[in-house]
């Protein structure tokens, strides 16, 4: 048997902390566990500053109006909402799914364009006060992602801000899509889904030149290889 | 021993009830008319009770999935409604449940909403709302809690409305406008979309 001493020396030089530590905060805790189709899924829990800017912005005020373009969670439902926020739900890839085929030749063609932004984008001029994009707009093709990208700078408030996310990596063919969940102000559940191809991949340049309409553009690069942008309208 | 089961075998037919029971020693030619009536008869009766059990909920008036109903309905008691049903819905002080093959167009207003299948319009539930999986609700909810399952498709804005004098509450008589023929005329907080 060996003395309790010469245990806790080992124990630190094989690297696991002593009993007793203050265990460090993790950036990101990754955890898997089975969806409701029965398929593994991976879940990380990572600290967001663009969520965090986000927030920022909107602190200190209450009855602000929502818009979320992920599917309605609970999560973000209630976070929104314990906030003293009305959320807008606005399920986007669903929608886009149900508008146009797999063909993306289809979001070039204008009359589908325009049904789909009554479907989806139908608003008076500023009627919100902020914009959940998470990464939804990576799936739209140049016509279609002008034509939204034209439709928010109209139904959002000017002054008001806008949190979209961008894979950084150009040279993946097959990029994550998640299910983004808001755990505080500057934290975020991110569920991977499954891949997608993204119709478009952008740079700062580009998306500077996207965004060229609105005030301003702030980026943050995760280590997910995700670029949390920030756009004031 | 072949004797004594062929004893055996020949009371059955008459303990069996049935129509050979019915009319045991009438003539063929006779007996047919009544013994059909009676065949109709008994599932007539029994038919309603087999066909709505596992839709029947313990003190709740139930619109089984083979109904439709157009217009406007109160209720006093709990709801279960797994038809269709367009127009206005009101249960204040109660709860309402929309089940799997449910599909609901109207405005709804109930103490507490749970929703398995469709709602297509503003609800507003004084209590809570749940939308379970794989449900589907397209409207503007105003209500003191919401339960949003994974799975679940929802479509338009979330009041949560914490004070309890702006929960929907129960009046004497319909307003003037629940009796216009346009349901989507009563007022929801947050207006046109």
């Amino acid at each position: 048997m060996l003395p309790d001493r010469l245990k806790s020396l080992l124990r630190g030089v094989l690297g696991s902390e002593p009993a007793g530590s203050p265990t460090k905060p993790a950036d990101s805790v990754r955890s898997l566990f089975s969806s409701r189709h029965g398929a593994t899924v991976e879940t990380i829990t990572r600290s967001s500053r663009g969520l965090q800017e986000f927030f920022n912005y909107i602190r200190g005020q209450s009855g602000l109006t929502i818009l979320d373009f992920g599917a309605a969670t609970q999560q973000n439902v209630s976070f929104i909402t314990n906030l003293g926020h009305r959320l807008y739900s606005e399920n986007f890839v669903q929608l886009l799914k149900e508008s146009f085929s797999a063909n993306t030749s289809d979001q070039s063609n204008p009359g589908r364009i325009e049904s789909f932004l009554k479907q989806a984008l139908d608003y008076p001029e500023g009627r919100f006060d902020g914009v959940l994009i998470w990464d939804v707009l990576e799936y739209l093709s140049p016509p279609l992602l002008a034509a939204v990208v034209e439709r928010l700078h109209k139904i959002v408030k000017p002054g008001s801000y806008m949190l979209a996310f961008f894979h950084s990596d150009d040279k993946q063919d097959a990029v994550p899509y998640y299910t983004f969940r808001i755990q505080d102000l500057n934290l975020l559940q991110v569920e991977q889904q499954g891949s997608r191809q993204p119709v478009q991949l952008f740079n700062n340049r580009s998306l500077e030149k996207l965004f060229s309409r609105f005030a301003s553009v702030k980026f943050f690069l995760t280590r997910e290889r995700l670029r949390e942008v920030i756009i004031k309208v | 021993m072949w004797n004594k089961r062929r004893e055996d075998e020949a009371p059955k037919p008459s303990t069996q009830p049935g129509p050979s029971a019915a009319a045991p020693s009438a003539p063929a030619s006779v007996v047919p008319k009544p013994i059909e009536v009676k065949k109709e008869s008994t599932p007539v009766a029994s038919t309603p009770v087999g066909r709505f059990e596992p839709e029947s909920r313990g003190g709740s008036a139930t619109i089984g999935k083979a109904v439709k109903i157009v217009g406007q309905i109160y209720s006093k008691e709990e709801l279960y409604v797994d038809g269709d049903l367009e127009g206005t819905l009101e249960a204040l002080e109660n709860k309402l449940t929309v089940g799997p093959n449910g599909t609901v167009h109207a405005s709804v207003k109930a103490r507490e909403v749970v929703v398995l299948g469709t709602i297509q319009g503003n609800v507003e539930a004084a209590d809570k709302i749940e939308i379970r999986k794989d449900a589907k609700l397209v409207g503007d909810i105003r209500t003191a809690r919401i339960i949003i399952e994974d799975g679940a498709y929802f479509k338009g804005s979330i009041d949560i409305v914490k004070d309890a004098k702006n929960a929907p509450k129960p009046q004497s008589a319909p307003p003037p406008v629940a009796s216009s023929p346009t349901p989507a005329a009563a007022g929801v907080p947050g207006g046109p979309r």
